[in-house]
Formats: structure tokens, C-alpha cells, sequence
């Protein structure tokens, strides 16, 4: 295998592990402008992989699988909304406990269920696949990575330009003072979690029935938390998130990859590269007030 | 209170029981639990049903796992006993307002550090054991220290900084086990290394103190009941648990009364980091276990330690029954699995319990604000302060 071709195949696997973390990252990172810490963004993952291909399975078509797939992370989303926003439990033990009840439910089910594997078809760019290097990676993919194309621009315009995106970012930012201006904090941050909910479920889903074609137990792997790691690790801008998704994908790619090649190098780093480099992020940006104000704090007219 | 007036057994349960009652109005929250056990119970029976489980043989698996006999009473007391003591440290740091999530990895660095004393000295007797143990519990608490120095240095939020360190330790954990720093023989007949470290010396291991009167009762459930009931009574009766818990309430306020709170806050969370590593040191020295370093040393003991304190609702002496109905489940559910149902639906189980326990004090809140009452005083846990940092 030449090395050119050996590249492609790399760029090719880092891109495919790339794009459902960035369609989660896209919705986590909406959640995280809103103020939500949201962690139980594995769970929507991991529930929407499940039930995509258990739909997918009882309907015969991947397509419908794919959408369950959302409608599950709205379910998330939603419950986490009312936990956290309405009921004020603290974010972090509704995440936690969403964690728990998805990763228990999904492992219980896919043990005790068969279900016939289904994908989604593929879809690739005449002429633009046949770029050398990055033609195949970028051009040839399960038709659902496109919408990639049109969610990140969305989300971008949603937050950055629009008024409900300017209203977000006052109730991540500070909520009290977007309070009295008389916007509905918690309604704001629950909608915020409903699309965090709804593109982690198209992320955890394209997982299932776009790349894989199955459901396997915890299937996810802690991809949740690294999502949460390239929105620190971006900063809590989009495109450094983006940028971060990217990072994460390819390094998990080169760790599947390089044994092949003969090359040694140490699995752990790899493996914890996002972690350690959401740390590294964090540390160095906390002073540069790139961290929403309000981030992971809950709500309540009257408390401080 | 002085210590004489605990002497009395009665005493002592009156005020266990007390504990354990709500307050004003509580009384609709105890009935709300209880309804919502009974539903989680009917959900998780529901589950079994739809995938052509029973119910009834399943709980009878559970029974028979974990406290049908002396077997039974011997695994679960062996499961209680790292949870408890994660339990009691997660209510710690949550009593000062801190939310520490993190005690999987710290469980493991108590490990990794457990088993590199336990390798590298070389004690008579017992004395194994006790450093072993005490370089766990430093080692976790090093370790939740760290996400205590990135809060006081750069304000990093301790939920997230703790998380994300738990994925590092495992990593590192897995990392180290295959180094020469835990593995001597470092290579098997196959050339490939052991995913574990070597075996540590026949006198790290912690024996049982008895059989009372065929459980076999093991010294880390005697560690464990003694830091619950310790911290419980330093943080009810002690002007350092007072300050701590003033701390969680309202950092301001204790700012201003002279509470030093970065370094107090800094504090709890190591303390409650070496506790989780007081558990891996537990886990392996165990007696029943291999002696030997793994990343899968933690088994979850850490997370569900963490549930654990959830439900507790952060009272280390509630803390106690509560790690038993945990430990039952998990010592039930190796059995279920024997059965042929998977062992996951103890995690469903285990899951749907919390909420059970979580939710209703909330609801109340909820509903009683939705009537325009005057709001009770917030819930213990709902509320916790994620940055003592940013009041402070």
C-alpha cells in the first residue's frame, strides 16, 4: 500500500469517526451557550444508536431507523430540559442518571433482542470523489453525513445571528440579567436541550444505521464525553468546536490505524488525547472569559 | 450532645430515624418515593415481561444472590463496603458545595497507587496492607486534588474538570499496568503483556476478621461503617463541619464569617478524592480478588458509590443502608446473570431507584410554587452550587 494510499484510508476512517461527533457537538454546544452543562449528551447518543437500529430492524428501512434515532434525543432532551430547568434538580446528576438509565436499558435490550442490520445507502459527489488524497474521505459518504453541510451553518446562524440565538447566549451568559429583560430563562435552555437533544440523536444514530449497521453494547464508547471535550476544547466557538470534532476523529483514526502501518505508538495517549487536550483548554481559556457565565449553574428568580 | 448520651442504643436510632424523616411537609415526599419505587419496581418487572423474562424468578435470583445465605452476606458486605466509602466521601465535597463526579477514576488511582507501594515495598505482615491502604487513599486524593488546583487557579468548573479526569486515569491505568513500573515479567509466553500488573505479595491482602456466624465479615465494611459514622458526626457536631457545611450552604456568608473557602472547598474535594481511593485500595486487597492491577479494577464502584450518595441525599449515615440496597443489587445481579438475564437490568434497576429517590422533593417544590406557596427551603442536593469560585 502506498503512502498516499494509506493516507487516504486514515483521512477516509477519521472523517467517517468524525461526523457523528460533530453532529452532537453541534447540539452540545448550543446547549452549553444556553448555560446547560449537558453530559447526558452519551445518553442521547447511545439511546438514539439503539433505537435507530431496533426502528430500522422493525421497519426495514434505515432511513425511518435514522429519524427514531432523533425523536429518541428529543426524548432526552426533553426530559433533561424538564429535570434541570423546571424541577431544578442539579444538571450533573440528571446527566449522570440519564447515563446510567440509557447505557443499563440499551445494553439490557440488545442482549435480549436480535435485530437485522440495516444502513443507509451512500452517496457520492461525482467528479469531487475523484480528487486524489481527499476525494474518497470527503466526497464518498453515507448520504446523511452531507446534512453535516447544512446543520453547521444553521446552528451558526441560529446562535450568532438570530434573536433566539442572541437570547441564548444572555441566558448562558447571564441570566439574570436576561431574566429581567423578560426573557424566559429555563424555556430558553430547555429549548436549547431539545436541539442538543435532536442533532446528538442524529449523531448517535448515524452512528448505528450510518456507519456501523448495528447495535452493539455501549456502542457509544464515551463519544458523549468527548463531544463535551472539543466544545471546551473549541472554546465555545463552532468552528474551533468543529475544528476540535476533526482533531478527536482523525486521532481516533490514526489509533485504529497505525498498528497496521507497523508504527508504535502509545494507544493511551491517543485514546486520552481529547480529555487531556480539553483540560489543557480549559485551563488556558478560563481567563480569557471564552466560558459562558453561567455555565452549569442552575436558574431560579430570586437566588443569586 | 455529649458522646455519653450516644451511648444509648435507643438514642442513637432515635436520632438515625430522625435523620431519615423529612421535614415540614415531607411526609407527601416519603409517600411520593414510595410511590415511585413501586413504579420503578413495576417498570423494571415490565422490562423483563416484554422480553420474555420473570419477574418473580428474577427477584428470587437477586434474593438468593445476595442475601439468601452466608455466601450471599459474605459477597454483598464485600460490595457495601467500597460504596459506602465512595458514598461518604461524594457527601463530603457535596456538603461544601463542591460536586465531585469523578470518583471512577479516583477509585482507580487509589489503585494504580495502592499497587505500586504494594509492589515496591516489601513489609512484614500486615504492615502491607496498611500502607497499601494509605497510598490509595493518598493517591485518590492527589488526584481529586488536581481538579481542586485547576478550580483555584483558573476556575475551572469541578464537575467537568473531574469527569473529564476520570477518563484520563483510566487510560493511565491501563497505560501503567503494562509498564515495567507494575509488571517485572512484563511479557507472557504469547509476547503479548498482561492487561494487569503483577500480583502483589501474599500479605497485601486483606483477611476476613471472622464469621459471625458463617458471614464472613470482611475489614474494609469495618473501615467503611467507621468513616461514615465518623464524618457524620464531624460534619453534625465539629466546628470544622460546621464551617464546611456553612461552606455548601451559602459561600458568601461564610466568606464573610473568615471560612478560608477556596482552601476549605480545595479540601473537601481531596478529602472526598481519598476516600474514592480508599475504596480502590480496598478493591485490591480484597480478599476475594485477583491482587492484581486492571483497568477494570473500578468495576463501576464509583460511579455507583456516586448514586449511591444521590439517593442518601449526601447524609453519610443514610449513606449506609442505601450502599446495601446498591451492594445487594450488584451481588444479586452476578447471580441474575447466571441465570441467563443480562446484568444490566440491575443498571436499569439501579438507575430508576435514583430517580425515585431524586425526584420527589423537587416535585414538591415544583407543584407547591405552581400554587403560588411560599417556597420551602431548597432541597438538600437539588441545588448544589457548581463553582464555589465565582460566589466566593
Amino acid at each position: 500500500m502506498s503512502v498516499l494510499d494509506s493516507t487516504t484510508t486514515i483521512l477516509a476512517s477519521g472523517v467517517r469517526l468524525t461526523v457523528p461527533l460533530a453532529f452532537a457537538a453541534c447540539g452540545e454546544y448550543i446547549a452549553e451557550r444556553a448555560g446547560t452543562m449537558n453530559i447526558s449528551v452519551e445518553a442521547m447518543m447511545l439511546g438514539a444508536a439503539f433505537t435507530s437500529i431496533a426502528t430500522a430492524s422493525a421497519t426495514g428501512s434505515a432511513t425511518v431507523g435514522l429519524v427514531a434515532g432523533v425523536v429518541t434525543g428529543l426524548l432526552l432532551g426533553f426530559v433533561h430540559g424538564n429535570f434541570s430547568h423546571r424541577a431544578q434538580i442539579n444538571t450533573f446528576v440528571v446527566g449522570l442518571v440519564l447515563n446510567a438509565l440509557v447505557l443499563g436499558l440499551t445494553s439490557y435490550l440488545i442482549t435480549t433482542n436480535e435485530f437485522v442490520s440495516h444502513q443507509v445507502h451512500m452517496l457520492s459527489i461525482p467528479l469531487l470523489q475523484d480528487i486524489p488524497l481527499i476525494g474518497k474521505p470527503l466526497f464518498s459518504e453515507r448520504w446523511p453525513a452531507f446534512l453535516l453541510l447544512a446543520l453547521i451553518p444553521l446552528t451558526w446562524w441560529l446562535v450568532e445571528r438570530s434573536r433566539w440565538g442572541l437570547e441564548l447566549r444572555a441566558v448562558g451568559e447571564n441570566p439574570q440579567a436576561a431574566d429581567v429583560t423578560g426573557i424566559k430563562v429555563n424555556m430558553r435552555r430547555r429549548q436549547a436541550l431539545l436541539w442538543c437533544g435532536a442533532l446528538a440523536g442524529l449523531g448517535g444514530a448515524y452512528l448505528a444505521v450510518g456507519e456501523v449497521g448495528s447495535f452493539n453494547q455501549n456502542m457509544t464508547a464515551g463519544r458523549g464525553y468527548i463531544v463535551i471535550a472539543a466544545v471546551i476544547f473549541g472554546a465555545w466557538r463552532l468552528g474551533r468546536t468543529m475544528l476540535g470534532c476533526l482533531v478527536f476523529g482523525l486521532s481516533d483514526a490514526m489509533r485504529l490505524a497505525l498498528p497496521a502501518l507497523g508504527v508504535t505508538l502509545n494507544a493511551q495517549l491517543l485514546v486520552a488525547a481529547p480529555y487531556l487536550l480539553a483540560l489543557l483548554a480549559m485551563l488556558l481559556f478560563t481567563t480569557q472569559h471564552r466560558e459562558p457565565g453561567a455555565l452549569g449553574r442552575p436558574f431560579e428568580r430570586g437566588s443569586t | 450532645m455529649s458522646a455519653a448520651s450516644l451511648t444509648s442504643g435507643d438514642e442513637i436510632a432515635r436520632r438515625f430515624l430522625a435523620r431519615l424523616r423529612p421535614g415540614p411537609g415531607g411526609w407527601i415526599a416519603t409517600g411520593l418515593t414510595v410511590v415511585l419505587v413501586a413504579v420503578a419496581a413495576g417498570a423494571s418487572a415490565l422490562l423483563l415481561l416484554l422480553t420474555g423474562g420473570s419477574p418473580s424468578a428474577s427477584a428470587a435470583a437477586i434474593w438468593t444472590g445476595s442475601l439468601a445465605d452466608a455466601t450471599g452476606w459474605t459477597t454483598t458486605l464485600l460490595n457495601a463496603a467500597p460504596l459506602l466509602l465512595v458514598a461518604v466521601g461524594a457527601c463530603i465535597c457535596a456538603s461544601a458545595g463542591t460536586f465531585n463526579i469523578g470518583q471512577e477514576g479516583q477509585v482507580l488511582i487509589g489503585g494504580l497507587a495502592g499497587a505500586w507501594v504494594g509492589l515496591r515495598l516489601a513489609l512484614p505482615g500486615p504492615m502491607l496492607v496498611v500502607m497499601v491502604l494509605i497510598a490509595a487513599a493518598v493517591g485518590g486524593g492527589a488526584w481529586a486534588a488536581l481538579s481542586a488546583l485547576m478550580l483555584r487557579l483558573r476556575g475551572v468548573n469541578v464537575p467537568v474538570s473531574t469527569l473529564l479526569m476520570t477518563f484520563l486515569a483510566i487510560q493511565l491505568v491501563t497505560f501503567a499496568v503494562s509498564t515495567p513500573w507494575l509488571q517485572e515479567s512484563a511479557q507472557g509466553s504469547s509476547g503479548i503483556a498482561d492487561a494487569a500488573s503483577n500480583p502483589l505479595p501474599a500479605n497485601a491482602r486483606l483477611a476476613g476478621f471472622g464469621q459471625y456466624p458463617s458471614v464472613q465479615l470482611n475489614v474494609g465494611l469495618f473501615i467503611a461503617l467507621v468513616a461514615a459514622v465518623g464524618v457524620a458526626l464531624v460534619l453534625s457536631r465539629s466546628r470544622w463541619g460546621f464551617r464546611v457545611r456553612m461552606l455548601g450552604l451559602n459561600p458568601l456568608t461564610a466568606k464573610h464569617t473568615g471560612v478560608r473557602v477556596a482552601a476549605l472547598g480545595g479540601f473537601t474535594l481531596a478529602l472526598s478524592g481519598a476516600f474514592a481511593g480508599l475504596a480502590g485500595g480496598l478493591l485490591l486487597v480484597s480478599p476475594v480478588g485477583t491482587n492484581r492491577l486492571q483497568a477494570g479494577l473500578s468495576d463501576n464502584f464509583g460511579w455507583d458509590g456516586l448514586l449511591v450518595a444521590l439517593v442518601a441525599r449526601n447524609r453519610p449515615l443514610v449513606a449506609i443502608p442505601v450502599s446495601l440496597v446498591f451492594a445487594v443489587l450488584r451481588a444479586g445481579g452476578d447471580f441474575l446473570s447466571a441465570t441467563g438475564v443480562p446484568y444490566y437490568l440491575v443498571d436499569v434497576v439501579k438507575a430508576l431507584l435514583v430517580l425515585a429517590f431524586v425526584a420527589p422533593p423537587v416535585l414538591i417544590d415544583l407543584f407547591s410554587r405552581r400554587r403560588g406557596a411560599t417556597p420551602q427551603a431548597a432541597p438538600d442536593m437539588s441545588v448544589v452550587p457548581t463553582k464555589v469560585k465565582a460566589a466566593a
